[in-house]
């Protein structure tokens, strides 16, 4: 357990380095701070407000911007679903769970080998990313002009690490499927808007195969 | 614009509700394995566009040697956190040269 709440902290200051990145943007884009820590604190999904902010930063209608953040949260779905039969929770706990249902908790969950430990693996993930992605947020929306651009600082290779630290444990046995997906995603970018290529990927798991 | 990030999340947050309002027993073996599959699959997309893509075009500048770095420190068992960190570093490091 101990091991994996030190993984489930790392986690949550790994997405704290890219939550800068997101507040200093998301001001640059002409957002109120109110709004800001509204995104961080109810949409609660990275790749969702970065395409929230950026279709209003590059002068799309609201009604866009609603339906890419939409769009692009699908995955938190299918995770979701993963997940439910994980934790099994009940009330009130199945809609915490549901905002706590990410990329990063549902990630480190999943890489672990026994069911207490993906319980746990999960709430402590969730918890942890929720505090720090949002204290990141605060500081990088009152921050944001001091520190330039997020590729100065690495940011973006940071949040690619930080992705790749979650499917690790999970890419030995599933090496084909991996790079299935990873180059689905790639070629798709060429042609795509942003966001697509990425949820296209789906269909490649649709391939049946071995996953452990 | 407070109303239309509330709208945004509200429709956000209805598919992390859906996925634990599905009946459990619709949940088959099948459906299990392809969710564990899914969980690779965009994770592992996530890593490829984030490393090698810029618009509508891909692009090898200083992420890709940060992601080898990143890649190598993973396998030698290196703390998550120092191997984002080194990540960060790296493309850091390689941009303030000029890379």
């Amino acid at each position: 357990m101990k091991r994996v709440l030190s993984t489930s902290i790392s986690v949550g200051l790994a997405t704290g380095l890219y939550g800068i990145s997101f507040g200093a943007l998301a001001a640059v884009a002409g957002l109120d701070l109110l709004s800001i820590m509204l995104l961080s604190i109810l949409m609660f999904s990275g790749a969702s407000q970065f395409a929230f902010i950026g279709v209003l930063a590059g002068g799309g209608a609201p009604i866009s911007a609603i339906t890419s953040s939409w769009l692009l949260g699908v995955r938190n779905g299918f995770y979701a679903m993963r997940l439910n039969s994980v934790l099994s929770p009940r009330g009130l706990m199945k809609v915490i769970a549901a905002q706590l249902s990410i990329d990063e908790s549902n990630g480190v969950s999943a890489a672990q080998s026994d069911l207490k430990s993906q319980r746990y693996g999960f709430w402590a993930t969730g918890i942890a990313v929720f505090v720090f992605w949002n204290l990141a947020t605060l500081l990088g929306a009152l921050a944001g002009d001091f520190l330039g651009s997020a590729e100065t600082w690495g940011l973006d290779a940071a949040a690619a690490a930080a992705f790749l630290g979650l499917v690790w444990p999970k890419l030995k046995v599933n090496k084909v499927l991996a790079l299935a997906a990873a180059l689905v995603a790639v070629v798709g970018s060429l042609f795509l808007p942003a966001g697509v290529p990425v949820l296209l990927t789906v269909l490649v798991a649709l391939v049946p195969g071995r996953s452990k | 614009m407070t109303l239309t990030v509330i709208i945004a999340s509200l429709a956000v947050f209805s598919w992390k509700m859906l996925g634990y309002l599905i009946p459990q027993k619709w949940i088959t073996d099948g459906i299990r394995a392809f969710s564990e599959r899914v969980t690779v699959v965009l994770l592992t997309a996530l890593v490829a566009v984030q490393t090698l893509v810029t618009g509508n075009q891909v692009e090898f500048d200083a992420r890709v040697p940060a992601l080898g770095v990143a890649a190598i420190l993973f396998a030698l068992r290196v703390p998550y956190i120092v191997v984002v960190i080194a990540a960060a570093g790296t493309a850091a490091g390689l941009r303030l040269l000029g890379f």
